[in-house]
């Protein structure tokens, strides 16, 4: 295997691909959002736990491939206990990682993502960043849902 | 060369005529092409007839009295006949189109403005309402689905659509109830770009001459692939790419019988498709002209001749033999990897070399992942093909599928990435 394949699959990624966390939805959710990728129709259905400004968990149920299902693992274990200004904040810097080309960021921002900068080998892979991106695209969207979204901007 | 298999020779020879082929990926791995159902790669004969008409010919067609715009036009239209001459039909039956998706929808279109009463007494037999039907299949392409589906929404006609069997072939058993007195239309593709199934047409059209329904074929994945004659095949109409026929992007063609072809309003409507305009009121050109509105992409349609002319050289007959030989290899070679399961018949009688997978436990991208580290390039996803892929019970699928210029030698190098698939992902079944 060539070494941006081992970037690429990392054995975070292939453990929380194995076995994610959050996985399986709970009620009492504040909002929900169903998100597609079109080009391999892969799907999650994502719900956002808030309790007063704070994002207390997600729950998640989806099926793809092992990018998209460990990232979005990866993101709940993350954002969960967190303010949704973090959130944002993070989802923000997820995607600045992503069109980073594999370079990764500064050492501040990548502590910040713990885990998540796993995932910097994907943006060598421009047809994968679309899988890692899936999760926090429908975390975005329940925030906006739930009307506690206060970052509109970007894509 | 027109009846025999292509020898190693020929072969080698053929793929001298790809300058694609012979690149390089990352790492300086060789590229095997196996994504060929998807888009063809190009000869060279007909990157140089887009160069030609562009450095030598560029010119308005059908228009213009000036030496360039005669040439363009005997070009375009040489090309025109060139297409015609591969499917057997004659060249004033054959319309321009941007691909097949958009034949498909003038089709559509010309049916759905019939519905609305234009293009008079001659298209009343292409007017649908409520109560009409079209059947469909369930192994159709999103191009051969869609249009059909909206048809119906502006019509109020029914669809309806036959089913698919475990093996992936057409439940043509069904033809009997589902085809009927109501079936105005029977849509129905020629091979499938999933399972890799041939259709039998004739049954198709058997069934739909009873009930005087009219049967159109989508033969994108056909044409390039097997000696295709629709006259005698009793289809009235038909569509195919010239991108996935070794010709450009931006080009294919609409085939339709002519009597069709003369009862069919226009779609689209602006310059080059009229016979006489007036602040009031407009006359249309006779086809095929009244389908080809606006500026054609005259470049592309010069280089999908130059593609038709190339496999006709090569001999139909003989890309097919060739090409079933690479499809009982795929089929071998994926029946021998544990783990892996064929979405569509493992029986390569009428059947092309297309063949679709899924590997057990691993998700259809990341299987693409592995193999294109190898430099093994399939496609994954669904292949615009969705109801079929619920069918099966499967979101994604990988598929491979060759070409005129495959080698069993790259249908072995996909074999060989394919089995580290599963022990990559710490799964097991190592060949």
């Amino acid at each position: 295997m060539s070494s941006a394949m081992e970037q690429l699959y990392q054995q975070l990624i292939l453990d929380h691909a194995k076995h994610p966390h959050a996985k399986g939805l709970v009620d009492g959710a504040a909002a929900e959002s169903h998100q597609v990728n079109t080009t391999c129709g892969d799907e999650v259905t994502l719900r956002v736990h808030l309790d007063d400004g704070t994002l207390e968990r997600v729950s998640w149920e989806g099926q793809g491939c092992s990018i998209s299902q460990a990232s979005i693992s990866v993101m709940s274990e993350l954002v969960e206990g967190t303010s949704v200004d973090e959130a944002e904040q993070l989802g923000e810097t997820f995607r600045a990682l992503m069109r980073s080309r594999g370079e990764g960021l500064s050492d501040e921002l990548e502590d910040q993502l713990g885990d998540a900068t796993a995932f910097t080998g994907v943006a060598q892979f421009p047809a994968r960043i679309k899988c890692a991106l899936l999760g926090w695209a429908a975390l975005r969207d329940a925030l906006a849902q739930a009307g506690v979204a206060t970052n509109e901007e970007d894509a | 060369m027109t009846t025999a298999a292509l020898s190693a020779g020929e072969l080698a020879a053929v793929r001298a005529d790809f300058p694609l082929l012979g690149r390089g990926l990352r790492g300086g791995r060789p590229l095997v092409y196996l994504d060929s159902a998807a888009t063809s790669q190009k000869p060279e004969v007909v990157i140089d007839a887009e160069l030609d008409f562009y450095s030598q010919r560029n010119a308005a067609v059908h228009r213009g009295a000036h030496q360039l715009a005669e040439e363009a036009t005997e070009a375009y239209e040489q090309a025109r006949a060139e297409v015609a001459a591969l499917v057997g039909v004659p060249a004033r039956e054959l319309v321009w189109t941007s691909g097949a998706t958009a034949g498909i929808n003038l089709l559509a279109y010309a049916m759905s403005n019939a519905s609305l009463g234009r293009g008079g007494e001659a298209a009343r037999a292409l007017a649908l309402g409520p109560g009409d039907e079209i059947v469909v299949t369930e192994a159709e392409h999103h191009a051969n689905l869609v249009p059909w589906q909206e048809l119906c929404a502006r019509t109020g006609a029914t669809l309806r659509w036959i089913g698919v069997d475990d093996d992936g072939r057409l439940r043509l058993d069904e033809l009997a109830t589902v085809v009927g007195d109501r079936t105005r239309v029977v849509a129905v593709s020629h091979a499938s770009n999933v399972t890799g199934a041939v259709t039998d047409v004739r049954t198709v059209v058997a069934r739909a001459r009873e009930v005087g329904a009219f049967v159109f074929l989508d033969a994108c994945q056909s044409v390039p692939h097997l000696p295709v004659d629709l006259p005698s095949l009793g289809v009235d109409a038909a569509a195919f790419s010239g991108h996935k026929m070794l010709g450009p992007t931006g080009v294919g063609a609409l085939w339709a019988r002519r009597s069709l072809l003369e009862a069919m309003p226009p779609f689209l409507t602006g310059g080059s498709m009229v016979e006489v305009v007036t602040m009031e009121t407009t006359t249309y050109a006779a086809p095929p002209q009244r389908f080809e509105a606006g500026t054609q992409m005259v470049a592309q349609a010069v280089g999908m001749g130059a593609a038709a002319r190339y496999l006709r050289e090569l001999g139909m007959a003989a890309v097919a033999e060739h090409e079933a030989t690479l499809t009982r290899a795929l089929l071998d070679t994926v029946a021998a990897v544990p783990g892996v399961r064929v979405i569509g018949p493992t029986d390569p009688t009428d059947r092309l070399a297309v063949v679709s997978f899924v590997v057990d436990g691993v998700h259809a991208h990341d299987v693409g992942q592995v193999l294109d580290d190898a430099g093994v390039a399939v496609r994954v996803g669904h292949h615009c093909a969705q109801p079929l892929h619920r069918r099966f019970g499967v979101a994604a699928t990988a598929r491979a599928s060759a070409s005129v210029y495959t080698t069993i030698d790259e249908v072995a190098a996909f074999g060989e990435a394919l089995a580290h698939v599963r022990p990559f992902f710490g799964l097991g079944g190592a060949a």
